[in-house]
Protein backbone atom coordinates (compact mmCIF):
# COMPACT_ATOMS: atom_id res chain seq x y z
CA UNK A 1 0.00 0.00 0.00
CA UNK A 2 1.52 3.45 -1.33
CA UNK A 3 -0.78 5.59 0.94
CA UNK A 4 -2.44 4.00 4.17
CA UNK A 5 -5.04 6.27 5.93
CA UNK A 6 -3.95 9.74 4.79
CA UNK A 7 -6.01 12.71 5.70
CA UNK A 8 -5.10 16.10 4.59
CA UNK A 9 -7.14 19.28 3.89
CA UNK A 10 -5.82 22.26 1.82
CA UNK A 11 -6.82 25.84 2.10
CA UNK A 12 -6.41 28.00 -1.02
CA UNK A 13 -3.40 30.01 -1.59
CA UNK A 14 -1.58 27.55 0.81
CA UNK A 15 1.97 27.00 -0.59
CA UNK A 16 2.73 23.95 0.95
CA UNK A 17 6.23 21.42 0.90
CA UNK A 18 5.97 17.81 0.50
CA UNK A 19 8.74 16.21 1.73
CA UNK A 20 10.27 12.63 2.93
CA UNK A 21 12.44 10.03 1.19
CA UNK A 22 11.77 8.72 -2.03
CA UNK A 23 9.41 5.53 -2.08
CA UNK A 24 7.87 7.26 1.59
CA UNK A 25 4.34 8.51 -0.89
CA UNK A 26 4.68 11.89 -1.57
CA UNK A 27 4.43 11.66 -5.12
CA UNK A 28 1.54 9.45 -4.80
CA UNK A 29 -0.07 11.39 -2.48
CA UNK A 30 0.36 14.80 -4.96
CA UNK A 31 -0.89 12.59 -7.88
CA UNK A 32 -4.40 11.98 -6.38
CA UNK A 33 -4.85 15.69 -6.01
CA UNK A 34 -5.26 15.80 -10.07
CA UNK A 35 -6.88 12.68 -10.77
CA UNK A 36 -3.89 11.25 -12.14
CA UNK A 37 -4.23 8.34 -8.84
CA UNK A 38 -7.72 7.71 -7.61
CA UNK A 39 -8.26 6.41 -3.80
CA UNK A 40 -8.57 2.68 -3.41
CA UNK A 41 -10.18 3.24 0.09
CA UNK A 42 -11.33 6.95 1.17
CA UNK A 43 -12.52 10.08 -0.72
CA UNK A 44 -9.93 12.86 -2.14
CA UNK A 45 -12.23 15.86 -2.46
CA UNK A 46 -11.18 18.91 -5.26
CA UNK A 47 -13.20 22.43 -4.67
CA UNK A 48 -15.93 20.14 -2.83
CA UNK A 49 -16.21 17.11 -6.13
CA UNK A 50 -14.74 13.85 -5.43
CA UNK A 51 -11.84 13.38 -7.85
CA UNK A 52 -13.68 10.02 -8.80
CA UNK A 53 -16.74 11.85 -10.29
CA UNK A 54 -14.16 14.21 -12.23
CA UNK A 55 -12.61 13.01 -15.39
CA UNK A 56 -9.02 13.56 -15.28
CA UNK A 57 -8.81 16.47 -18.20
CA UNK A 58 -11.30 18.54 -16.49
CA UNK A 59 -9.54 18.26 -13.25
CA UNK A 60 -6.22 19.01 -15.15
CA UNK A 61 -7.84 22.58 -15.73
CA UNK A 62 -7.86 23.14 -11.62
CA UNK A 63 -5.20 21.35 -10.50
CA UNK A 64 -2.07 21.29 -13.21
CA UNK A 65 1.33 18.62 -12.05
CA UNK A 66 4.43 19.14 -13.37
CA UNK A 67 6.41 15.82 -13.62
CA UNK A 68 9.57 15.71 -12.11
CA UNK A 69 10.72 13.67 -15.27
CA UNK A 70 10.74 16.73 -17.81
CA UNK A 71 10.65 14.06 -20.31
CA UNK A 72 7.52 12.22 -18.98
CA UNK A 73 5.59 15.82 -19.91
CA UNK A 74 7.23 17.22 -22.80
CA UNK A 75 6.36 15.97 -26.73
CA UNK A 76 6.14 18.82 -28.85
CA UNK A 77 9.18 19.97 -31.53
CA UNK A 78 9.05 23.40 -30.05
CA UNK A 79 8.99 25.17 -27.21
CA UNK A 80 6.01 27.25 -28.02
CA UNK A 81 3.48 24.08 -29.05
CA UNK A 82 4.69 22.79 -26.18
CA UNK A 83 3.47 25.40 -23.79
CA UNK A 84 0.09 26.58 -26.10
CA UNK A 85 -0.93 22.56 -26.29
CA UNK A 86 -2.90 22.90 -22.87
CA UNK A 87 -4.99 26.24 -23.69
CA UNK A 88 -5.73 24.55 -27.05
CA UNK A 89 -6.82 21.61 -25.88
CA UNK A 90 -9.03 23.35 -23.16
CA UNK A 91 -10.79 25.15 -26.01
CA UNK A 92 -9.62 28.89 -25.95
CA UNK A 93 -9.76 31.35 -28.56
CA UNK A 94 -6.81 31.68 -30.75
CA UNK A 95 -5.97 34.98 -29.54
CA UNK A 96 -6.48 33.55 -25.63
CA UNK A 97 -4.56 30.75 -26.46
CA UNK A 98 -1.63 33.07 -27.98
CA UNK A 99 -1.69 35.28 -24.86
CA UNK A 100 -1.40 32.59 -22.44
CA UNK A 101 1.44 30.82 -24.47
CA UNK A 102 3.30 34.13 -24.44
CA UNK A 103 2.58 34.97 -20.83
CA UNK A 104 3.88 31.58 -19.91
CA UNK A 105 6.58 31.14 -21.59
CA UNK A 106 7.91 34.91 -20.69
CA UNK A 107 6.91 34.37 -16.86
CA UNK A 108 9.65 31.36 -16.51
CA UNK A 109 12.08 33.22 -18.37
CA UNK A 110 12.12 31.19 -21.96
CA UNK A 111 10.95 34.62 -24.23
CA UNK A 112 12.91 33.63 -26.87
CA UNK A 113 13.65 30.79 -27.21
CA UNK A 114 10.00 29.58 -28.43
CA UNK A 115 10.89 28.33 -31.27
CA UNK A 116 13.64 25.81 -29.64
CA UNK A 117 13.26 22.27 -29.92
CA UNK A 118 12.67 21.24 -25.87
CA UNK A 119 15.31 19.02 -25.71
CA UNK A 120 17.88 21.55 -27.18
CA UNK A 121 17.16 23.23 -23.60
CA UNK A 122 19.62 22.07 -20.69
CA UNK A 123 17.84 20.31 -18.02
CA UNK A 124 17.19 23.25 -16.01
CA UNK A 125 15.12 25.04 -18.74
CA UNK A 126 13.50 21.87 -19.68
CA UNK A 127 12.18 21.73 -16.20
CA UNK A 128 11.14 25.52 -16.47
CA UNK A 129 9.51 24.89 -19.62
CA UNK A 130 7.23 21.74 -18.23
CA UNK A 131 6.30 24.47 -15.61
CA UNK A 132 5.47 27.09 -18.27
CA UNK A 133 3.33 24.22 -19.92
CA UNK A 134 1.04 23.79 -17.08
CA UNK A 135 1.16 27.54 -15.88
CA UNK A 136 -0.80 28.54 -19.45
CA UNK A 137 -3.89 26.61 -18.01
CA UNK A 138 -3.74 28.90 -14.96
CA UNK A 139 -5.03 26.44 -12.61
CA UNK A 140 -6.47 27.25 -9.55
CA UNK A 141 -3.51 24.13 -8.04
CA UNK A 142 -0.20 23.85 -8.93
CA UNK A 143 1.75 20.16 -7.83
CA UNK A 144 5.40 20.83 -9.12
CA UNK A 145 7.47 17.28 -8.16
CA UNK A 146 10.92 18.03 -7.52
CA UNK A 147 11.11 21.29 -9.75
CA UNK A 148 14.80 22.07 -7.75
CA UNK A 149 16.51 18.67 -9.46
CA UNK A 150 19.28 19.51 -11.51
CA UNK A 151 19.16 23.05 -11.28
CA UNK A 152 21.72 24.97 -10.73
CA UNK A 153 21.69 28.02 -7.70
CA UNK A 154 20.16 30.73 -9.97
CA UNK A 155 17.27 27.99 -11.94
CA UNK A 156 16.63 27.42 -8.19
CA UNK A 157 16.20 31.09 -7.50
CA UNK A 158 13.74 31.62 -10.75
CA UNK A 159 11.71 28.64 -9.63
CA UNK A 160 10.89 29.61 -5.94
CA UNK A 161 10.28 33.18 -7.10
CA UNK A 162 8.07 31.89 -9.62
CA UNK A 163 6.08 30.06 -6.92
CA UNK A 164 6.07 33.34 -4.85
CA UNK A 165 4.68 35.09 -7.70
CA UNK A 166 2.27 32.43 -8.45
CA UNK A 167 1.14 32.26 -4.84
CA UNK A 168 0.82 36.15 -4.60
CA UNK A 169 -1.99 36.20 -7.85
CA UNK A 170 -3.47 33.73 -6.20
CA UNK A 171 -2.65 30.12 -7.01
CA UNK A 172 -2.15 27.45 -4.55
CA UNK A 173 1.10 25.58 -4.78
CA UNK A 174 2.23 22.14 -3.70
CA UNK A 175 5.81 21.54 -4.52
CA UNK A 176 7.84 18.37 -3.56
CA UNK A 177 11.26 18.44 -2.70
CA UNK A 178 14.36 17.24 -0.80
CA UNK A 179 15.85 20.60 -0.78
CA UNK A 180 15.27 22.75 2.68
CA UNK A 181 17.12 25.31 1.96
CA UNK A 182 14.32 25.68 -0.45
CA UNK A 183 11.32 24.77 1.51
CA UNK A 184 12.35 27.58 4.07
CA UNK A 185 12.09 30.10 1.17
CA UNK A 186 9.24 29.05 -0.29
CA UNK A 187 6.55 26.88 1.60
CA UNK A 188 4.98 28.31 4.87
CA UNK A 189 3.74 24.95 5.76
CA UNK A 190 5.63 21.70 5.65
CA UNK A 191 3.81 18.11 5.11
CA UNK A 192 6.15 14.91 5.94
CA UNK A 193 5.52 11.87 4.43
CA UNK A 194 7.06 8.34 5.34
CA UNK A 195 5.88 4.91 4.91
CA UNK A 196 2.84 5.70 3.28
CA UNK A 197 1.35 8.28 5.87
CA UNK A 198 1.78 11.95 6.94
CA UNK A 199 4.15 12.00 9.76
CA UNK A 200 4.16 15.58 10.71
CA UNK A 201 2.09 18.62 8.88
CA UNK A 202 2.50 22.22 10.36
CA UNK A 203 4.05 25.53 9.69
CA UNK A 204 7.74 25.44 8.30
CA UNK A 205 9.31 26.92 11.03
CA UNK A 206 7.67 24.51 13.36
CA UNK A 207 8.50 21.16 11.64
CA UNK A 208 12.11 22.55 11.43
CA UNK A 209 12.16 22.22 15.10
CA UNK A 210 10.80 18.46 15.14
CA UNK A 211 14.73 17.19 14.61
CA UNK A 212 13.59 14.01 16.15
CA UNK A 213 10.95 13.16 13.34
CA UNK A 214 13.19 14.64 11.23
CA UNK A 215 16.40 12.89 11.76
CA UNK A 216 13.77 9.86 11.33
CA UNK A 217 12.98 10.43 7.51
CA UNK A 218 16.61 11.45 7.36
CA UNK A 219 15.98 14.80 6.59
CA UNK A 220 18.20 17.64 8.00
CA UNK A 221 16.78 21.27 7.54
CA UNK A 222 18.51 23.99 5.98
CA UNK A 223 22.35 25.40 7.37
CA UNK A 224 21.12 28.32 8.78
CA UNK A 225 18.77 26.11 11.16
CA UNK A 226 21.22 23.57 11.88
CA UNK A 227 23.53 26.61 13.13
CA UNK A 228 20.25 28.30 14.87
CA UNK A 229 19.78 24.69 17.01
CA UNK A 230 23.50 24.45 17.68
CA UNK A 231 23.81 27.60 19.61
CA UNK A 232 20.26 27.43 21.13
CA UNK A 233 22.21 26.69 24.14
CA UNK A 234 23.85 30.74 23.69
CA UNK A 235 20.64 31.71 23.28
CA UNK A 236 19.85 32.02 19.99
CA UNK A 237 16.33 31.34 18.79
CA UNK A 238 16.01 27.85 17.43
CA UNK A 239 13.90 28.31 14.40
CA UNK A 240 15.39 30.92 12.45
CA UNK A 241 15.48 29.99 8.64
CA UNK A 242 17.23 32.05 6.56
CA UNK A 243 20.75 34.28 6.45
CA UNK A 244 18.93 37.41 6.65
CA UNK A 245 16.80 36.44 10.14
CA UNK A 246 20.32 34.68 11.27
CA UNK A 247 22.36 38.12 10.94
CA UNK A 248 19.64 40.02 12.27
CA UNK A 249 19.11 38.07 15.49
CA UNK A 250 22.85 36.78 16.19
CA UNK A 251 24.38 40.27 14.97
CA UNK A 252 21.67 41.99 17.45
CA UNK A 253 22.77 39.23 20.29
CA UNK A 254 26.64 39.89 19.68
CA UNK A 255 26.38 43.78 19.11
CA UNK A 256 23.92 44.05 22.39
CA UNK A 257 26.71 42.46 24.48
CA UNK A 258 29.62 44.80 23.01
CA UNK A 259 27.06 47.39 23.76
CA UNK A 260 26.88 46.34 27.26
CA UNK A 261 30.52 45.25 27.43
CA UNK A 262 31.94 48.81 26.55
CA UNK A 263 29.25 50.37 29.10
CA UNK A 264 30.54 48.32 32.03
CA UNK A 265 34.21 49.55 31.17
CA UNK B 1 49.39 12.90 -0.22
CA UNK B 2 52.88 13.17 -1.86
CA UNK B 3 53.26 17.33 -2.10
CA UNK B 4 53.87 17.88 -6.00
CA UNK B 5 53.15 14.71 -8.13
CA UNK B 6 50.99 15.68 -11.04
CA UNK B 7 48.27 14.17 -11.65
CA UNK B 8 46.17 15.85 -14.54
CA UNK B 9 47.52 18.91 -15.91
CA UNK B 10 45.77 21.43 -18.88
CA UNK B 11 47.50 24.08 -20.24
CA UNK B 12 45.85 26.83 -22.32
CA UNK B 13 42.85 24.45 -22.71
CA UNK B 14 40.40 26.37 -25.43
CA UNK B 15 37.56 24.12 -26.83
CA UNK B 16 33.92 24.79 -28.70
CA UNK B 17 31.77 22.28 -30.05
CA UNK B 18 31.23 22.59 -33.56
CA UNK B 19 29.15 25.40 -35.37
CA UNK B 20 29.80 26.84 -31.91
CA UNK B 21 31.32 29.68 -29.81
CA UNK B 22 34.37 28.46 -27.71
CA UNK B 23 32.70 27.05 -24.14
CA UNK B 24 36.45 26.89 -22.89
CA UNK B 25 38.63 29.54 -23.11
CA UNK B 26 42.29 29.80 -21.27
CA UNK B 27 41.84 26.93 -19.12
CA UNK B 28 45.16 26.35 -17.03
CA UNK B 29 44.77 23.91 -14.11
CA UNK B 30 46.57 21.20 -12.22
CA UNK B 31 45.71 18.42 -10.06
CA UNK B 32 47.63 16.32 -7.63
CA UNK B 33 47.82 13.39 -7.21
CA UNK B 34 45.42 11.95 -4.15
CA UNK B 35 43.80 15.59 -4.36
CA UNK B 36 40.02 16.33 -4.21
CA UNK B 37 39.08 18.79 -6.91
CA UNK B 38 35.82 20.45 -7.09
CA UNK B 39 34.70 22.16 -10.26
CA UNK B 40 31.59 24.82 -9.79
CA UNK B 41 30.00 27.24 -11.42
CA UNK B 42 26.61 27.72 -13.35
CA UNK B 43 24.78 25.24 -15.72
CA UNK B 44 26.63 26.37 -19.02
CA UNK B 45 29.83 27.83 -17.31
CA UNK B 46 31.55 24.74 -19.28
CA UNK B 47 32.04 22.09 -16.22
CA UNK B 48 30.76 19.19 -18.45
CA UNK B 49 32.90 20.18 -21.51
CA UNK B 50 35.95 20.47 -19.03
CA UNK B 51 35.16 16.86 -17.19
CA UNK B 52 35.04 15.36 -20.85
CA UNK B 53 38.26 16.85 -21.85
CA UNK B 54 40.14 15.06 -19.01
CA UNK B 55 39.50 11.59 -20.66
CA UNK B 56 39.75 12.98 -24.51
CA UNK B 57 36.12 12.86 -25.25
CA UNK B 58 36.56 16.15 -25.96
CA UNK B 59 37.52 16.87 -28.71
CA UNK B 60 37.91 13.45 -29.62
CA UNK B 61 34.33 12.15 -29.80
CA UNK B 62 32.71 15.72 -30.12
CA UNK B 63 35.07 17.21 -32.99
CA UNK B 64 35.01 20.71 -32.84
CA UNK B 65 37.95 23.39 -32.43
CA UNK B 66 40.20 22.55 -29.81
CA UNK B 67 43.75 24.25 -28.31
CA UNK B 68 45.94 23.53 -25.41
CA UNK B 69 47.21 20.62 -24.21
CA UNK B 70 45.57 17.77 -21.15
CA UNK B 71 47.94 15.59 -19.96
CA UNK B 72 46.35 12.97 -17.50
CA UNK B 73 48.96 10.56 -15.76
CA UNK B 74 51.78 12.05 -18.28
CA UNK B 75 49.50 11.19 -21.33
CA UNK B 76 48.70 13.97 -23.78
CA UNK B 77 44.74 13.26 -24.26
CA UNK B 78 45.29 13.95 -28.39
CA UNK B 79 47.76 10.97 -28.50
CA UNK B 80 46.03 8.53 -27.22
CA UNK B 81 42.67 6.96 -28.07
CA UNK B 82 39.64 7.67 -25.44
CA UNK B 83 39.60 3.60 -24.61
CA UNK B 84 43.52 3.88 -23.57
CA UNK B 85 42.77 6.81 -21.59
CA UNK B 86 39.71 5.09 -19.99
CA UNK B 87 42.24 3.22 -17.85
CA UNK B 88 43.55 5.97 -16.46
CA UNK B 89 40.85 8.00 -16.15
CA UNK B 90 37.04 7.12 -15.21
CA UNK B 91 34.32 9.51 -15.62
CA UNK B 92 30.83 9.29 -13.97
CA UNK B 93 28.01 10.97 -15.14
CA UNK B 94 24.71 12.90 -13.66
CA UNK B 95 22.43 10.40 -14.81
CA UNK B 96 23.62 6.78 -14.22
CA UNK B 97 21.58 5.12 -16.44
CA UNK B 98 22.91 6.99 -19.10
CA UNK B 99 26.12 5.16 -17.94
CA UNK B 100 24.45 2.09 -17.60
CA UNK B 101 24.93 -0.72 -21.06
CA UNK B 102 21.69 -1.50 -20.84
CA UNK B 103 22.54 -5.13 -21.84
CA UNK B 104 23.07 -6.49 -18.14
CA UNK B 105 20.95 -7.84 -16.28
CA UNK B 106 22.63 -8.27 -13.48
CA UNK B 107 24.96 -5.94 -11.03
CA UNK B 108 27.99 -7.68 -11.70
CA UNK B 109 27.58 -8.54 -15.08
CA UNK B 110 27.41 -4.27 -15.39
CA UNK B 111 30.75 -4.15 -13.92
CA UNK B 112 32.24 -6.72 -16.24
CA UNK B 113 30.53 -5.11 -19.19
CA UNK B 114 33.17 -2.37 -19.72
CA UNK B 115 35.94 -4.39 -18.80
CA UNK B 116 35.05 -7.09 -21.31
CA UNK B 117 34.97 -4.00 -23.86
CA UNK B 118 38.73 -3.20 -22.80
CA UNK B 119 39.55 -7.07 -23.43
CA UNK B 120 40.25 -8.08 -19.71
CA UNK B 121 40.30 -11.89 -18.95
CA UNK B 122 37.81 -13.98 -17.52
CA UNK B 123 39.90 -14.60 -14.49
CA UNK B 124 41.27 -10.91 -13.84
CA UNK B 125 37.70 -9.47 -13.83
CA UNK B 126 36.30 -11.62 -11.19
CA UNK B 127 38.48 -10.18 -8.92
CA UNK B 128 38.19 -6.84 -9.89
CA UNK B 129 34.11 -6.96 -9.65
CA UNK B 130 34.26 -8.16 -6.09
CA UNK B 131 36.86 -5.45 -5.45
CA UNK B 132 34.54 -2.54 -6.90
CA UNK B 133 31.50 -3.39 -5.95
CA UNK B 134 33.01 -3.62 -2.36
CA UNK B 135 34.47 -0.27 -2.52
CA UNK B 136 31.08 1.12 -3.22
CA UNK B 137 29.35 -1.12 -0.75
CA UNK B 138 27.05 -3.17 -3.07
CA UNK B 139 28.73 -6.34 -2.21
CA UNK B 140 25.42 -8.55 -1.56
CA UNK B 141 23.54 -7.10 -4.89
CA UNK B 142 25.81 -8.52 -7.21
CA UNK B 143 22.40 -10.98 -9.00
CA UNK B 144 20.08 -7.75 -8.56
CA UNK B 145 18.67 -6.18 -12.03
CA UNK B 146 21.14 -2.42 -11.94
CA UNK B 147 17.20 -0.81 -12.80
CA UNK B 148 15.90 -2.46 -9.84
CA UNK B 149 18.68 -0.16 -7.63
CA UNK B 150 17.89 3.51 -5.72
CA UNK B 151 19.12 5.90 -7.30
CA UNK B 152 22.16 6.08 -4.89
CA UNK B 153 23.16 2.11 -5.64
CA UNK B 154 22.80 2.84 -9.31
CA UNK B 155 25.19 5.72 -9.22
CA UNK B 156 27.54 3.77 -6.67
CA UNK B 157 26.95 0.96 -9.49
CA UNK B 158 28.39 3.59 -12.02
CA UNK B 159 31.42 4.19 -9.85
CA UNK B 160 32.27 0.83 -9.78
CA UNK B 161 32.06 -0.17 -13.35
CA UNK B 162 34.77 2.89 -13.87
CA UNK B 163 36.75 1.62 -10.90
CA UNK B 164 37.02 -1.67 -11.94
CA UNK B 165 39.68 -0.35 -14.59
CA UNK B 166 41.73 0.70 -11.27
CA UNK B 167 41.85 4.23 -12.86
CA UNK B 168 44.19 6.29 -11.20
CA UNK B 169 41.68 9.62 -11.35
CA UNK B 170 38.19 9.61 -11.24
CA UNK B 171 36.13 12.45 -13.01
CA UNK B 172 32.59 12.45 -12.07
CA UNK B 173 30.17 14.98 -13.66
CA UNK B 174 27.14 16.49 -10.57
CA UNK B 175 27.18 12.88 -9.74
CA UNK B 176 24.08 13.79 -6.88
CA UNK B 177 22.02 16.28 -8.72
CA UNK B 178 19.13 13.84 -9.42
CA UNK B 179 19.98 11.99 -5.96
CA UNK B 180 17.26 12.18 -3.06
CA UNK B 181 19.39 13.42 0.20
CA UNK B 182 19.83 9.48 1.16
CA UNK B 183 21.50 8.88 -1.88
CA UNK B 184 23.26 11.97 -2.29
CA UNK B 185 25.00 11.09 1.59
CA UNK B 186 25.66 7.10 0.08
CA UNK B 187 27.53 8.51 -3.22
CA UNK B 188 29.24 11.48 -1.13
CA UNK B 189 30.31 8.69 1.44
CA UNK B 190 31.98 6.69 -1.33
CA UNK B 191 34.06 9.54 -2.77
CA UNK B 192 35.29 10.40 0.59
CA UNK B 193 36.32 7.12 0.96
CA UNK B 194 37.85 6.47 -2.57
CA UNK B 195 40.11 9.63 -2.00
CA UNK B 196 41.07 8.36 1.32
CA UNK B 197 41.91 5.37 -0.62
CA UNK B 198 44.03 7.54 -2.63
CA UNK B 199 41.76 8.04 -5.67
CA UNK B 200 42.60 11.34 -7.42
CA UNK B 201 38.60 13.04 -7.52
CA UNK B 202 38.03 15.44 -9.43
CA UNK B 203 34.28 16.36 -9.13
CA UNK B 204 31.67 19.27 -10.68
CA UNK B 205 28.93 20.29 -8.36
CA UNK B 206 26.48 22.29 -6.69
CA UNK B 207 25.83 21.13 -3.18
CA UNK B 208 28.37 23.81 -1.87
CA UNK B 209 28.06 23.06 1.70
CA UNK B 210 29.18 19.25 1.20
CA UNK B 211 31.99 20.49 -1.36
CA UNK B 212 32.76 22.96 1.35
CA UNK B 213 33.37 19.99 4.16
CA UNK B 214 35.71 17.37 1.50
CA UNK B 215 37.08 19.61 -1.30
CA UNK B 216 40.87 20.22 -1.47
CA UNK B 217 40.70 22.84 -4.06
CA UNK B 218 38.08 24.06 -5.95
CA UNK B 219 38.24 26.39 -9.30
CA UNK B 220 34.93 28.11 -9.91
CA UNK B 221 34.21 28.56 -13.93
CA UNK B 222 32.06 30.87 -15.77
CA UNK B 223 31.34 31.35 -19.22
CA UNK B 224 34.36 28.88 -19.87
CA UNK B 225 37.01 30.61 -17.74
CA UNK B 226 37.92 30.04 -14.79
CA UNK B 227 37.16 33.15 -12.32
CA UNK B 228 38.25 31.92 -9.22
CA UNK B 229 41.11 29.65 -8.03
CA UNK B 230 42.43 28.35 -4.89
CA UNK B 231 42.27 26.37 -1.35
CA UNK B 232 38.70 25.42 -0.75
CA UNK B 233 38.22 28.17 1.74
CA UNK B 234 40.00 30.67 -0.32
CA UNK B 235 37.26 30.49 -3.42
CA UNK B 236 34.20 29.81 -1.07
CA UNK B 237 34.53 32.53 1.00
CA UNK B 238 34.57 35.14 -2.25
CA UNK B 239 30.91 35.91 -1.18
CA UNK B 240 30.73 38.33 -3.90
CA UNK B 241 32.61 37.17 -6.86
CA UNK B 242 30.48 33.73 -6.49
CA UNK B 243 26.98 35.23 -5.91
CA UNK B 244 28.36 37.20 -9.91
CA UNK B 245 28.73 34.29 -11.63
CA UNK B 246 25.21 32.88 -10.03
CA UNK B 247 27.14 30.14 -7.07
CA UNK B 248 25.46 30.85 -3.41
CA UNK B 249 28.23 29.94 -1.35
CA UNK B 250 27.52 28.03 2.40
CA UNK B 251 24.60 29.33 3.72
CA UNK B 252 26.78 30.17 6.99
CA UNK B 253 29.55 31.79 5.29
CA UNK B 254 27.18 34.48 3.32
CA UNK B 255 25.94 34.75 6.88
CA UNK B 256 29.38 36.18 7.96
CA UNK B 257 29.98 38.13 5.04
CA UNK B 258 26.55 39.52 5.87
CA UNK B 259 27.11 40.31 9.52
CA UNK B 260 30.56 41.54 8.75
CA UNK B 261 29.22 44.15 5.96
CA UNK B 262 25.66 45.61 8.09
CA UNK B 263 26.92 44.97 11.27
CA UNK B 264 30.63 45.22 11.30
CA UNK B 265 31.39 41.91 12.77
CA UNK B 266 33.95 40.63 11.01
CA UNK B 267 35.47 36.90 12.30
CA UNK B 268 39.52 36.64 10.88
CA UNK B 269 38.21 34.39 8.48
CA UNK B 270 34.60 33.36 7.51
CA UNK B 271 33.64 29.70 8.31
CA UNK B 272 32.98 27.18 5.56
CA UNK B 273 31.40 24.38 7.29
CA UNK B 274 29.26 23.96 9.82
CA UNK B 275 30.72 23.32 12.82
CA UNK B 276 33.50 25.71 12.32
CA UNK B 277 30.37 28.48 11.73
CA UNK B 278 29.02 26.97 15.37
CA UNK B 279 32.65 27.25 17.08
CA UNK B 280 33.28 30.71 15.85
CA UNK B 281 29.42 32.32 17.17
CA UNK B 282 29.38 30.28 19.86
CA UNK B 283 32.74 32.25 21.11
CA UNK B 284 31.43 35.07 19.95
CA UNK B 285 28.20 34.80 21.86
CA UNK B 286 29.90 34.09 24.68
CA UNK B 287 32.55 36.31 24.92
CA UNK B 288 30.07 39.61 24.22
CA UNK B 289 27.49 38.05 27.18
Amino acid sequence: MALNGVSLEIEPKETIALIGQNGGGKTTLAKQFNGLLKPSKGRVLVKGIETREIPTNKLALTVGYVFQNPSHQIFSSKVWDEVAFGPKNAGFSEQEIEERTKWAIGAVGLSGSEQTHPYDLDYGKMKLLTIASIMSIKPEVYCLDEPTTGQDHQGRRRVAELIQDLNESGSTVIVITHDMRFVAEVAKRIVLVAAGNIVADGPTREIFEKTDILAKAQIRPPQITQLAQALGDCGVRRNLMTVREAADSIGAMIARGKGRGSKLA
Amino acid sequence: MPADEVSVQVDNLTFGYPGHAYVLREINLRVLKGEMFGIIGSNGAGKSTLCKAFNGLVPQFYGGTYGGEVTVSGMNVMKHTVAELSLKVGLVFQEPTNQFSGVSTRVDEEVAFGMSMMGFQREEMTDRITDSLRKVGLEGLENRSPFELSGGQQQRLAIATVLAVKPEVIVMDEPTAQLDPVGKTEVLETMRALNREGYTIIVAEHEIEELATFADRIIALNEGRIVLEGSTRNVLTQIEQLKKIGVDPPSITELSHLMATKAGFTPEEYPITLDEAITLYRDRIRGAS
